[in-house]
């Protein structure tokens, strides 16, 4: 069976859950083999094994934390010239889709981006894609070289299937690409206790209805009941009541809940795009022309700060 | 110096934007417009020259005809001149010919910085800018939602930026030459001004084909693409479920219907 190399996405060797849902989407297609850059491999390898790698690359080099993008393609181009694999798989984040895009212009290998799901097929694996803010889905496979696919977060349930991967030190050759762009500083994002945006199975977003930073406690108040993530429209983003990094839509990030509560938002085009996959939608808008009841499975005609009150305590009533 | 900055004309996102049966984009049934994220990337392309910084800006489109219209827009903001790459052969092409084709005009141009949006309004891959740099050979600075450039003329140049990475953010630099691309967090785009519609009419749109880049039409179009569209099928719309008005009770009559659900 030919590997599936997995590029594994962490912070400091703790494995971020789409690398899991890739994993157990690799299985699908080969024998799953797992590439971890840069620190921390030796805390990282138990769980990737937990989780099907049979094998982990593991490339220890400075210049993948110190530069930008450039030296990770030099480590997955080198490792997949190395064998054949039949895939590569990458979480389709910003660094993910550009790491990816870099490999395929130099194995010469056809690319898919933001695929939501990955079959087997009988020329090599097949994508689902969901384009125009998704209103399309679309069916697509690869025909030249190693099908290169980044996936979206939550496009597969991480599943278990231990075993005791080989572990192989890869010493890269670094192009003087590798060292172009430099990382001056990196701010980690301040942690907190609720789950991530891409990875919740419910997101709570307030929008411009919210109407000030003060007030988006009665989204975390909600979020919190429902152990869900909070997230924001790029209006309450861009008047600077919540941080940028919880902007749902076009220019923010996707996500594709179990069930998904939009408050105080219009659900304008860009704001579907991040949106339109979860699997619920309800909505709280005092507009009843709002456009995002067009989306919905149950919607609330009214004014939030008296709908969302009582639904923490109705929810905190019922748990 | 010399700047590029690239820009794309697509399907309007406002529009009902589809497929044809070959499985490429329909740019036919919906008016198309200058993407409006690479209305950033024109204005942070401005702002450099604003600061001080001597350059010529270039506009560079791969489109069909009506492209035309994205460059006449751009120069319409500022700047002074545009190529259009324009070539029958170009239909169907995707990111990885794309990048061959801008990668080929900007080596014929010239460049010491070329500005990229940070994904296109219709296929919104958001690769583009990467593949630039990789078959340039230049740093990628991308996803800035700050951008500098400082040191030009003095042996160089650098550009800097603040990108917000995966896990963290990032301060990000580079020497010039190099790609970047810039977020809608750059700040908003300005209008045209009529002074600058005005203007606009007398810049000069370079016209290029395959032929004058040194691509053979069999590198690009839909035939060369190293990925191909099986199905492409309309999701049927969202079922719209019950919409209630709030007489006091929406709260409660939410939360039954979360139950019912199993969310809570
Ligand atoms: C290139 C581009 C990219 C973009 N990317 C994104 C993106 O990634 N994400 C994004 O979200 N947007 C994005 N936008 C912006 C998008 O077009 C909308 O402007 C934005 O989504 C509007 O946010 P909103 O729904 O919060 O605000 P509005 O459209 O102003 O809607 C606010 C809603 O709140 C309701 N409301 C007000 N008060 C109350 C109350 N007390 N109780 C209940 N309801 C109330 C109103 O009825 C209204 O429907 C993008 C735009 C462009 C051009
Ligand atoms: N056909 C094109 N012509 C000019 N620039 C383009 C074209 N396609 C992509 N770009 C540039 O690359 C960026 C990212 O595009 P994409 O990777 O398609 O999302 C855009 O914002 C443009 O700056």
């Amino acid at each position: 069976m030919a590997e599936i190399l997995v590029l594994v996405d962490h912070a400091d060797g703790a494995v971020r859950k789409p690398t899991l849902e890739l994993l157990t989407l690799a299985r699908r297609l080969g024998e799953p083999a797992a590439v971890f850059l840069g620190k921390g491999a030796e805390g990282a390898t138990e769980t990737l094994g937990r989780y099907g790698a049979q094998k982990v690359y593991v490339v220890d080099a400075p210049e993948v934390d110190e530069y930008l993008v450039a030296p990770a393609v030099d480590a997955l181009a080198q490792i997949a010239g190395g064998g054949e694999p039949g895939a590569i798989l990458v979480a389709s984040s910003n660094d993910g889709r550009e790491i990816a895009a870099r490999v395929a212009v130099r194995l010469e290998s056809g690319l898919i981006t933001d695929a939501v799901d990955v079959e087997a097929g009988p020329e090599g694996p097949v994508t689902e894609q969901s384009v125009f803010a998704a209103t399309y889905q679309v069916k697509a496979h690869v025909t030249k070289g190693t099908p290169i696919i980044t996936v979206k977060p939550n496009a597969a349930t991480p599943e278990e299937a231990p075993a005791t991967p080989a572990v192989e030190a890869v010493t890269v050759d670094f192009t003087t690409a590798a060292t172009g762009t430099k990382v001056v500083s990196r701010a980690p994002r301040e942690k907190s206790d609720r789950p991530e945006l891409t990875e919740a199975d419910i997101v709570v977003s307030g929008g411009r209805g919210v109407n000030g930073a003060e007030n988006f406690h009665v989204i975390e108040s909600v979020a919190d009941a429902l152990g869900a993530a909070v997230g924001a429209s790029r209006a309450a983003v861009d008047a600077g009541w919540y941080p940028h990094s919880h902007q749902v839509g076009q220019t923010g990030t996707q996500v594709s809940p179990q069930l998904y509560v939009a408050v105080g938002i219009s659900g304008a085009i860009q704001h579907r795009a991040g949106m339109q996959t979860s699997k619920t939608i309800v909505a709280i808008n005092k507009d009843e022309d709002a456009p995002i009841f067009d989306l919905v499975d149950y919607g609330v005609v009214g004014d939030l700060f008296k709908v969302m009150p009582q639904l923490e305590a109705e929810i905190n009533k019922r748990k | 110096m010399k700047i590029v900055v690239c820009v794309k004309y697509v399907p309007d996102a406002t529009g009902d934007r589809g497929f044809n049966d070959d499985g490429t984009t329909d740019r036919e049934s919906v008016d198309s417009l200058l993407s409006e994220l690479d209305e950033y990337a024109i204005e942070q392309a401005l702002k450099i020259v604003e600061s001080g910084v001597e350059a010529e800006i270039t506009y560079l489109t791969v489109g069909p005809d009506d492209a035309k219209d994205a460059l006449r827009k751009a120069l319409a903001m500022g700047g002074d001149n545009a190529i259009h790459v324009n070539d029958d052969d170009i239909a169907g092409t995707d990111a990885l010919g794309t990048s061959l084709i801008l990668a080929k005009a900007i080596e014929d141009a010239g460049f010491d910085l070329v500005v990229c949006g940070m994904a296109s309004t219709d296929a919104s891959m958001g690769v583009v800018p990467a593949m630039l740099a990789e078959r340039l050979g230049v740093p990628q600075v991308t996803y800035l939602d700050e951008i500098t450039v400082e040191g030009v003329g003095k042996g160089g140049g650098v550009v800097k930026g603040r990108r917000e990475g995966d896990v963290a953010t990032e301060l990000i630099e580079a020497s010039l030459p190099a790609v970047v691309s810039v977020t809608d967090r750059t700040g908003e785009a300005r209008y045209p001004s009529f002074k600058g519609i005005m203007a606009a009419k007398k810049k000069t749109v370079v016209s290029k084909d395959l032929d004058d880049l040194g691509i053979e039409s069999d590198e690009v179009g839909l035939s060369a693409a190293w990925s191909i569209v099986d199905t492409a099928t309309k999701r049927p719309p969202r079922a719209k479920g019950e919409v209630v008005e709030d007489e006091g009770e929406g709260g409660v009559q939410l939360a039954a219907f979360l139950a019912a659900k199993k969310f809570i």
